[in-house]
This record gives C-alpha cells, structure tokens and sequence, in this order.
C-alpha cells in the first residue's frame, strides 16, 4: 500500500512515544496528498484537458482551400483566428446559435429547479416510509436508472399523438414534433428520470443526521416544519449543494434526450450540443469546436457564480453546520461525534 | 439505526399523531412510487401487446404477446452482444474510477496541502466539460496514432472523464461529513493519516462508496456521444447505442411495440442490478451509522 510506505514515521513507535506530534492531522501532508491526488489529475488530464485544449485549437483553424503562389493545391488547415467565432454571432448562424442559447437556459433553469424541488420532497418520503423502504428506494432508482436514450423512447412513446398523454388529457397535441409543447415534452421527461437522482443524494445526506438531533430538537418543542428549515435542510446542504452543481452542468450539455425523443433541427428543442453536434457531424469541425468551446464557456462562468455563491462550503467547509448560529452548530456536533 | 433504544420516554401530547402520520407517510409513498414506475409500467405494458393492438389503452395487455420480444432477440439483430459491451463498459469503469476517487477525495476532504483549491477547482472544471468538445479530439488521437477505435478501451477511457468527477465529489461530500474526531481519536490510539483512513473513514464511508458505484455505474452505462462516436462496428456497440440505431436513423419502419421490447430487455439487467445493490446500500447505510 504505497499510502503506508510513504508515511515518515515508523508505524510501530507506540502511541505514547510522539508527544511533540500531539497534531498528527496538521502536519504538512504535501507528499500523503500529491501521491493520492496525482492519479485522478493525471487521468483527468488525458482525458479531458487534452480535448478541451485540441477543441479550443481546432475552433480557430479552418480547411486551407485554393492553391499557393507556385499554384500547388494546398492541403490541410490553415490560423483562421476567430473568424468561427464572429460567424457564430451573426447573420441566419446567429440566430440559430441564440436560439439555441436561449432553448439550452431555459431547458436548464426549469428542469433543475423542478427537480431539485422534487428530490428533496421525494428524500424526506423515502426517509419517513415505514413499509417496503427497500422497495421504495428500489422504485425511485427506476427512472434514474433507465438509460437516457431508453427513456427517451419511452416518452416519445407516451407523447404520440394517439399515445397515453394525450389520452389522459382528452386533447390532440402533437407533442413531439416541434413548438412549445415539444419544449414541456422534454421538460416533463429530465424531470421524471433526473428528480431521483437529487432524492438519493439527499436521503443519503439525511440518514447521516442521527436521530438524536431531532429527539433534542422535539424536547425542545421545535414542530416539524422547525425541524425541516433549521435541522434538516442545513445539515443536508453540502450533499445538496454537490446534487444542484451536477444537475445544473449536466442540464446545460442536455444533448441525447431531445436528440431522441424530438429529433436534431428543431427549433423549440435544439441545445447548444445540439448545434455543436450537427455541425461536427457534417465535417465542419471548426465552427463545430467553436460552438463547444462558447458552451465551455457559458458552462464555466455558470458554474463559477455558483461556486462562488455557495463556494463556502463547496471549497473548505469540514462539516455541516456552519452557516447555523454558533450555539446549534455546537448542538448538532455534538451529536454527531 | 438499532444502535439506541429510541424515545425511551414518549411524550404523551405526540400520542394521537402517529395515526394521522403513517397515513401521510403511505400516500407518499404511494405519490412516489407511482410518479417513478408509471411512465415504466406503461412502456412493460406496451411491450407485451400485438402490433394490431399496440394503441390499447387497457392497463393490462389483452392477450399477452411476446411478438415484440421475439422481434428484438432474434439473432440477427446482435442484441445480447451489446447488452454485454455495455456491462462490461460501464463496469470495468466503475471499478477503476472509484478505486483512484477515494483516496482522491479523502485527501481533499482532510489533508491541509497548498493548491488544494486549485485541484478542486480543477476537478469541477473537468465535470462540466461538454461531452461534445471531448469527443472529436479524442476520436482523432484513437483512430490515428492508438488504433483504439472499436475497442472498449476507446470508450471506457473517456468515460471517466464525466465518471471521476462525478466519484470524487460525492464521496468528497461523504468524507466531509465524518466528524475529524474519528481520525483524531484514532491517531492518538497510534493510527498513521493512512491506517486511520483505512481502518476508522473507510469502514464508515461505506454507505457513500455504495451510494457513489451506483452513481458511477448507471453514468457509464447511461452514456452516449462517446459509444456511439468511437465504436463503428455492430459487434462493438453498447446497448444505447444498438436502440439508438433501433429508434433512429432506420427506424421508421420499426414498429413502437419493438421498441418498448428493446427498452425493456436493456433495462432489465439494471433494474435486477439495481434490486442487489439496494440491499447493500440499505444494509451499509445501518452498518455506517456514526456513533
């Protein structure tokens, strides 16, 4: 175990022979921590900072066409600089890129709004049922667990015009094939699959409150709804946090679900993926690069704001509690420990 | 959570509510587990019924069918082979990623180390990289110089490019959550940083490492762009990507009752997985209660 081998004290010296490390936790773990952190960042590195840096590169490289001075065909690429770029914010591109842009915000605010709304109402179920929890927990993961592309399928399915949606609504929409109705076929289909996602996460946040808190809490005289605001929610908000961040930059990449259920060129439904996709597709790579890499970007400052918002916790928060006055944060470790 | 015998002295003004609870708590229950099968039961449902009777609207198929099945596995179609890429796709990448993502996250979690930030940073940044813009470079470098293309390599290698993040972030949440008195405690019973971590936070974490794998696995099977992008050959595809083909660019002469059979056989292998894991979960989140 390299871990072991690379501690600088023999592990046999008996526990009371180290007083002047009466802090092993603060001494400086540079090397413990290189050594366990190198082989996420090594793959990481190959497998997505390789890319990303190819893609930028590609963004601003086009197909050399026409001939040279001494009137050889020219082969290759050629620097284009950021002339993709400049197509991508005018003219019929333009349009089609903001509406893109526009379809990808708007698909991304209500689906995990909805969802995360959803999953915690849907964790503190699972977490108060008393028959067949393991049943239950084994249904929510149904959805979760059906491949996207299945369950895309699965609604186009329900949303056919003669199909159980509009059965159950009497009325004849023709949901899958473009307009607004095809944007709240794609929202009631993430929602659906992605909502129990959330739901674990914070039921697994929730079975690691232990039940004393809320005994203590009930002596107290704190009702339910007390409990949920100032017990539950701040002790799950660090998984929470993670479920949000997840969804919210999995929502913004949204690619196979309206690519199945409603189908590429649509108008109501096409993501910036979407778009990226179809012009990678028909072999223009650069402007195809260009608009993956405008995505990374709405991507990044997105996730950026968001970090910096709740970052607290995020970034060097070790417990829960900490936004809770000092006397209940004290309460809840106490408990824990 | 049997570790205590709870609520030794019951209050006697909560004596009337449990009733009204219980009823709360079932129709819940009852809400949830119809909002997550439903949409399934009517995809099963669809499945068995004949092509002359596929608009039925009836909850149960009138006469049961296996027309739509037959149709799916016939051998022709190279369905079983695709259900075993994709296990062995997404598996062999759950097991890689969250071997390298525990201690990963353990030293985020715990160790005070310079650039720590940064590297979480790092981490996040990588998370929300757009499959797209990993995809067409990736492919370029697989089918030139590696000669990875229409291999499981091609597309367990970039999986973990969403499947690490995705690992290290739940169990750093996991960590983070684990009182530092344990390992405290631990090291002044004369525990190295590494022993506490594998004999106290390791055992205790174990409902998050559950939790994660599940996480892990159902992502990796789930994806799509890369399998459907590095792998051209039939005997290669994943399952996503054989339906895909099913429902998509040739599918509009495949009839909706072959389709549902499709998505059903795919699902079935993780609906029993998932039914095994839930036992472990249940079982691990009881064992790791902290006290």
């Amino acid at each position: 175990m390299p871990v072991l081998t690379a501690q600088p004290f023999p592990t046999s010296s008996p526990p009371g022979a180290a007083p002047p490390n009466r802090r092993p936790g603060r001494r400086p773990g540079g090397r413990l921590a290189a050594l366990l952190v190198s082989p996420t960042l090594l793959v990481l590195a190959l497998v997505a900072g390789y890319p990303v840096l190819a893609a930028f590169r590609e963004s601003l490289f086009g197909k050399r066409e026409g001939l040279d001075s001494s009137g050889f065909v020219q082969e290759g690429e050629k620097f284009v600089g950021l002339r993709h770029y400049a197509a991508v914010f005018e003219g019929e591109a333009g349009e089609r890129f903001w509406n893109a842009f526009a379809n990808t915000t708007f698909l991304t605010v209500t689906t995990v709004a909805l969802e995360t709304v959803l999953g915690v109402a849907m964790a503190l179920v699972m977490h108060r049922a008393i028959r067949g929890r393991a049943l239950v927990r084994a249904g929510v993961l149904v959805p979760w667990a059906i491949p996207t592309v299945v369950s895309a399928l699965l609604w186009q399915w329900i949303f056919q015009a003669d199909g159980a949606a509009n059965a159950l609504l009497g009325r004849e929409v023709l949901w899958t094939t473009d307009g607004f109705q095809a944007t709240v076929a794609v929202i009631v289909a993430d929602t659906w699959k992605t909502a129990p996602f959330v739901g674990l996460l914070v039921l697994a946040g929730l079975q690691l409150i232990p039940g004393e808190v809320y005994e203590a809490a009930r002596i107290d005289g704190a009702g339910a709804r007390q409990q949920l605001i100032r017990i539950t929610l701040p002790l799950i908000r660090p998984v929470l946090v993670v479920a949000v961040l997840f969804r919210l930059l999995d929502a913004l990449r949204m690619f196979d679900l309206p690519f199945v259920l409603v189908g590429p060129h649509k108008q109501s439904v096409e993501t910036l993926s979407m778009l990226a996709f179809d012009e990678a597709a028909n072999t223009r790579y650069g402007p195809g690069a260009a608009y993956a890499v405008v995505l990374f970007v709405y991507v990044a400052v997105v996730a950026f704001v968001f970090v910096r918002l709740l970052g607290a916790d995020l970034l060097s928060g070790d417990g829960t509690g900490r936004k809770t006055s000092p006397r209940r944060a004290t309460t809840a470790e106490g408990a824990m420990a | 959570m049997s570790t205590l015998p709870r609520s030794a002295g019951v209050h006697p003004r909560r004596a009337g509510r449990p009733g009204a609870r219980a009823v709360l708590a079932l129709l819940g229950t009852a809400l949830l587990v119809a909002y997550c099968l439903a949409p399934f039961y009517w995809m099963l449902v669809s499945s068995f019924r004949r092509s002359s009777d596929l608009f039925d609207k009836s909850p149960l198929p009138s006469p049961w069918s296996l027309e739509n099945y037959r149709a799916v596995l016939e051998p022709g179609t190279g369905f079983g082979r695709a259900l075993l890429n994709s296990l062995v796709v997404a598996g062999v990448t759950t097991a890689i990623t969250l071997v390298i993502a525990v201690f990963t996250a353990y030293a985020l979690a715990r160790l005070d180390f310079r650039f720590k930030n940064a590297v979480l940073a790092l981490i996040i940044a990588t998370s929300m990289f757009p499959g797209i813009a990993l995809v067409v470079p990736l492919l370029k470098l697989f089918a030139g110089t590696l000669h990875w293309v229409n291999t499981y390599q091609a597309m367990i290698v970039p999986s973990m490019s969403f499947a690490l993040p995705l690992a290290v972030w739940n169990l750093n949440a996991f960590f983070k959550q684990l009182p530092r008195e344990l390992e405290h405690a631990a090291m002044v019973d004369g525990c190295t940083p590494g022993q506490a971590f594998r004999k106290v936070i390791l055992p205790l974490t174990a409902p998050g490492v559950f939790t994660t794998a599940i996480l892990t696995f159902i992502a990796a099977w789930n994806e799509f762009i890369i399998a459907v992008s590095m792998v051209n050959e039939t005997s290669m595809q994943t399952a996503n990507v054989a339906i895909a083909r099913f429902g998509g660019a040739t599918g509009f002469d495949i009839p909706y009752g072959t389709k549902m059979a499709a998505g059903v056989v795919v699902t079935v292998p993780l609906l029993i997985m998932v039914l095994v894991f839930q036992r472990r979960i249940v079982a691990g989140l009881t064992a790791g209660a902290v006290k």
